[in-house]
């Protein structure tokens, strides 16, 4: 006699379920893990250290990203911080935003708007120009 | 402590919970807070930085605000955000990844504060002397 009870664990939803937020979580702890020693190395050196922010220019700019060592750090940094910030927000939109299609439009909008910063941020590291004035 | 009409205690922190009360509810708030704040600074940074692919003037104009006494303040306020952000991230992975991490997370919370004080003092001091020597400062 066939029974309609399903195995347990056998049905449909738990099969279709992805490790997405499971990952999500674990990228969390790794970025952040690596974004203390970016981003406290960049605040040293650019707020605190040797006059801090008021020696900044665009001729300081210019001398650190002469050097890939600081475009390979800054690049990291911009990639890891807004990945990490970006989940982040996603998280919170999906914790707050209760009616399903302000979910939707309010990740679309972080969606859009982080790709956009991201490309921007990466274009300007690559394609920074010295004798531009 | 006050008796609810389950007639169970209410303590500051329930056991076995680490976000309801006290540190650990507190320590959740503030790492959201800081944790948008950061993010949408971040967009403004990508921003201004943006503006060398411009002009030395148009950046050196933008990075000239940043030097103002009121932002000079803010940027301490993001200093302030990072950290606490920073630490309070190394004590959440310690929580989930060390066998005696939420055991330890109170007096983890309380770590955060000294340590974090103790940066933020000498810090304030090198982030802000510029602004201070330039508004009350009687010589260079």
């Amino acid at each position: 006699m066939s029974t309609a009870v399903l195995a347990p664990r056998s049905d449909s939803r738990n099969k279709q379920r992805s490790n997405f937020e499971l990952y999500g979580w674990l990228f969390m702890r790794i970025s952040g893990l690596i974004l203390v020693f970016l981003v406290l190395g960049h605040l040293v050196i650019m707020n605190i250290l040797d006059g801090g922010v008021q020696r900044i220019n665009f001729a300081f700019v210019a001398g650190r990203w002469a050097s890939p060592f600081w475009q390979v750090w800054d690049l990291s940094m911009l990639w890891l911080a807004l990945t990490h910030g970006g989940n982040g927000m996603r998280t919170i939109i999906n914790d707050y935003a209760e009616r399903d299609q302000t979910r939707f439009w309010l990740k679309m909008l972080l969606y859009v708007s982080t790709t956009f910063i991201i490309v921007l941020g990466t274009l300007v590291i690559f394609t920074f120009d010295v004798s531009i004035g | 402590m006050s008796v609810n009409t389950q007639g169970f205690s209410l303590r500051a922190t329930p056991i076995g919970t680490l976000y309801r009360g006290g540190e650990g509810m507190w320590t959740w708030v503030l790492h959201r807070i800081t944790g948008v704040s950061l993010f949408f600074f971040l967009f403004v940074h990508v921003l201004d930085t943006a503006l060398v692919r411009v002009s030395p003037a148009a950046y050196d104009e933008i990075i000239a605000t940043y030097k103002t006494p009121i932002v000079n303040l803010l940027e301490v306020g993001l200093v302030g955000a990072v950290l606490f952000h920073a630490f309070n991230g190394i004590r959440i992975i310690l929580i989930d990844f060390w066998a005696k991490g939420p055991r330890y997370q109170r007096q983890m919370t309380w770590g955060i504060a000294a340590v974090w004080l103790l940066i933020m003092i000498p810090g304030f001091y090198f982030m802000t002397i510029h602004t201070i020597d330039a508004i009350f400062g009687s010589t260079s």
